[in-house]
């Protein structure tokens, strides 16, 4: 694509080890983010998208982890950083949110002094200089009143209202790169639509980079402009939204748009993908999705590559070229 | 609260000393035979039965004993004819300074043992602190107070095998006489702190809104000592709350091995002796005393957690 990405990530692995065993949670997992893109992660549970998301800011428990591979984001590999550098990354220049806004905010804390110590740490300001910051930082995530807001402590405020201070402290800093892992997946429908429209609404204006990760294909479509399937572990297809959603080149994403309510042609029977995805332990060399594709053939138990089914469309499947597989809109209905 | 608090003390006061009143009857012998002297005549022994009220029923004794302790009276030992609440202040601070002095050395020793182990989890530090805390826990008082005696005072020489001192005689002997008792009830003490802190503290590190902490950049020393405290401050709180409770109760147990005079052998000379004016007197300022101990635990609790509703 165009210029130098903002996040380079390739041959990224995660090992846990479990009691003597290590079993790998994700192989091989490579895509990029350009400046400013809104780039999706999308898979049915335990795939490895959080997993994916952790490694890449070094998150996971450093006793029973281990990350293989490279991010190069800003000229340096973020994965292995010695934990001084990365700490300038975290919360600086690449911000986290979580799927439980709960849970993910220190419970005896006021939400002001859980924004004030992010400014603190990485600007060093005054305390009086970080309240200014941090009602103003309230203020840009839509909340009526950030100075309230400010001086409460989490189980005071909403659910929805939560996962708006946790974005504002996650873009305090205006990081470059902003990776939301499911947040809205804990809330009520209506306020999903609110924080979506809100992350893109932050993510134009200030032209930070998102990877946004969800098992909700739905979601995604709405919020990216580029989305990355992944299946057990792998990636299987990386492509435009667009072109996903017509055309998709993968077995599994085809499966995934067809079983959407949302986005399948209006009157059509909803089918889902039947079968069980395979154990981290045992896991097949071949095509990870041969158990539960409908065009499996003798030759999918050799080890599948990522390969360019278009320009700008990678895919992890032998068959990509001779399928034509059905996606949620057909050309006409975009058209109308 | 405080208001709803203490009718809520009230049915527990009645109950312990009631319950406490009762068991007294089990114990064998007759006060007024040890009051009436040797070789007293029956007749004598009746007379001072009945000059004590030791003939009336069992309730009519409790009664009246609840009545005047009501009135703020707590009566006059049957044995030395001193009034209660004397005795007791006059005892109590020795107990007093034990009690805090383990108390003390509990937390001093017990927190950073608690917080080493959990910020290394599997190490061999903790291997040692996890059962180090569990041979703590087990140990029982009474022996261990037998081992520090027969090792510190006896066969050492380093600190007095018994009795005690007051803090506002002589403060350094005071808290010589009192070291002994305190380390042989802090042993217990040292390892719950140790024990409670650690696994707290490892299931508050190893939360999400931690995970949080980390990914805004923060170090993790400035994680541990202002987000982990703080969140492990109510646990704290609990186990300082439980540990008041049993070290005043094992404080009695410690007296008798180093013969000091405090609470504790006040309450078991008086009820060797069925001197019910005594015993429901000590018993009465215990509970009244961990009862004050909770209060001030609960007023703790809301000032740390700002979930706990200040209504
Ligand atoms: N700390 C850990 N220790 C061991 N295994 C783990 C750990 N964290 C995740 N895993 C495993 O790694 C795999 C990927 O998990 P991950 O949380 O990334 O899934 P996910 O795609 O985010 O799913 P979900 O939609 O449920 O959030 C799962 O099989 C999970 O069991
Ligand atoms: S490689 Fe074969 S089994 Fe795998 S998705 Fe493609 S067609 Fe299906
Ligand atoms: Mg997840």
């Amino acid at each position: 694509m165009n210029g130098e990405p903002l996040l380079a990530v390739s041959g990224l692995g995660v090992h846990f080890r479990m009691g003597r065993q290590e079993v790998q949670a994700t192989r091989d997992v490579a895509f990029s983010i350009q400046p400013g893109e809104r780039v999706g992660i999308v898979g049915e549970s335990g795939c490895g998208k959080t997993v994916t998301g952790l490694a890449l800011l070094g998150l996971l428990p450093a006793a029973t982890s281990r990350v293989e591979g490279s991010a190069m984001f800003e000229g340096q590999n973020i994965i292995g950083l010695a934990p001084r550098a990365l700490r300038r990354v975290r919360g600086r220049k690449i911000g986290m949110i979580f799927q439980e806004p709960m849970s993910a905010l220190d419970p005896v804390f006021t939400i002001g002094q859980q924004i004030g110590e992010t400014i603190r740490v990485h600007f060093g300001a005054t305390r009086e200089d970080a309240r200014t910051r941090a009602v103003a930082a309230l203020a840009s995530v839509g909340i009526s009143s950030p100075e309230r807001v400010h001086d409460s402590y989490p189980h005071q405020l909403s659910g929805g209202m939560r996962q708006r201070a946790m974005i504002a402290i996650a873009l305090v800093c205006e990081p470059r790169l902003l990776i939301a892992d499911e947040p809205t997946t804990a809330l009520d429908v209506t306020i999903q639509a609110q924080i979506i429209d809100l992350l893109l609404d932050l993510s134009s204006r200030t032209g930070t980079a998102l990877l946004f990760i969800s098992h909700d294909l739905g979601v995604i479509a709405e919020t990216c402009t580029r989305m990355i399937t992944m299946y057990a572990g792998q990636v299987v297809e990386d492509a435009p939204v667009d072109f996903a959603l017509v055309r998709p080149r993968h077995p599994y994403t085809s499966g995934l748009l067809r079983s959407l309510p949302r986005l399948s042609p209006r009157g059509a029977a909803l089918p889902s993908i039947s079968g069980r995805v395979p154990s981290l332990r045992d896991m097949p060399a071949g095509c990870r999705f041969a158990a539960r594709c409908a065009h499996a053939q003798p030759g999918c138990d050799a080890p599948q590559i990522m390969a360019s089914a278009a320009p700008d469309h990678l895919v992890r499947c032998a068959r990509h070229a001779d399928l034509d597989l059905p996606g949620a809109l057909t050309e006409l209905e975009k058209v109308a | 609260m405080i208001g709803r608090r203490l009718l809520q003390i009230l049915p527990v006061i009645v109950l312990a000393t009631f319950v406490v009143f009762g068991l007294l009857q089990l114990v064998p012998g007759d006060i007024a035979v040890t009051l009436a002297g040797e070789n007293a005549t029956d007749a004598r022994i009746a007379q001072i039965r009945q000059a004590y009220g030791l003939d009336q029923p069992f309730f009519v004794q409790y009664g009246k004993w609840l009545w005047n302790a009501a009135h703020l009276d707590l009566s006059r030992s049957y044995l030395s004819n001193e009034p209660v609440l004397d005795q007791i202040l006059h005892r109590f601070p020795t107990t007093l300074l034990i009690v805090s002095l383990s108390l003390t050395i509990s937390l001093v020793v017990g927190i950073p043992l608690g917080i080493v182990a959990a910020t290394r989890p599997g190490s061999r530090l903790d291997t040692f602190v996890t059962s180090f805390a569990s041979l703590g826990v087990a140990l029982p008082n009474f022996w261990l107070a037998m081992i520090l005696v027969a090792t510190f005072a006896l066969n050492w020489n380093i600190f007095p095998a018994t009795g005690a001192v007051a803090l506002s005689k002589d403060p350094s002997k005071a808290l010589l006489h009192a070291a002994l008792p305190a380390f042989a009830l802090a042993a217990g003490g040292i390892a719950e702190v140790a024990r409670q802190l650690r696994s707290a503290l490892i299931e508050i590190l190893s939360s999400q809104y931690v995970r949080t902490l980390h990914a805004k950049g923060l170090s993790p020393t400035a994680i541990l000592w202002k987000h982990g405290l703080k969140n492990v401050s109510v646990t704290l709180l609990t186990v300082v709350g439980l540990l008041v409770n049993r070290l005043l109760g094992a404080t009695v147990v410690v007296e008798a091995v180093f013969a000091i005079p405090g609470m504790g052998s006040l309450i078991v000379h008086a009820a060797i002796h069925k001197d019910f004016p005594v015993v429901q007197g000590v018993v009465l300022s215990m509970v009244v005393i961990v009862i004050c101990m909770n209060l001030l635990i609960d007023i703790l609790y809301a000032v740390l957690d700002p979930r706990v509703g200040r209504a």
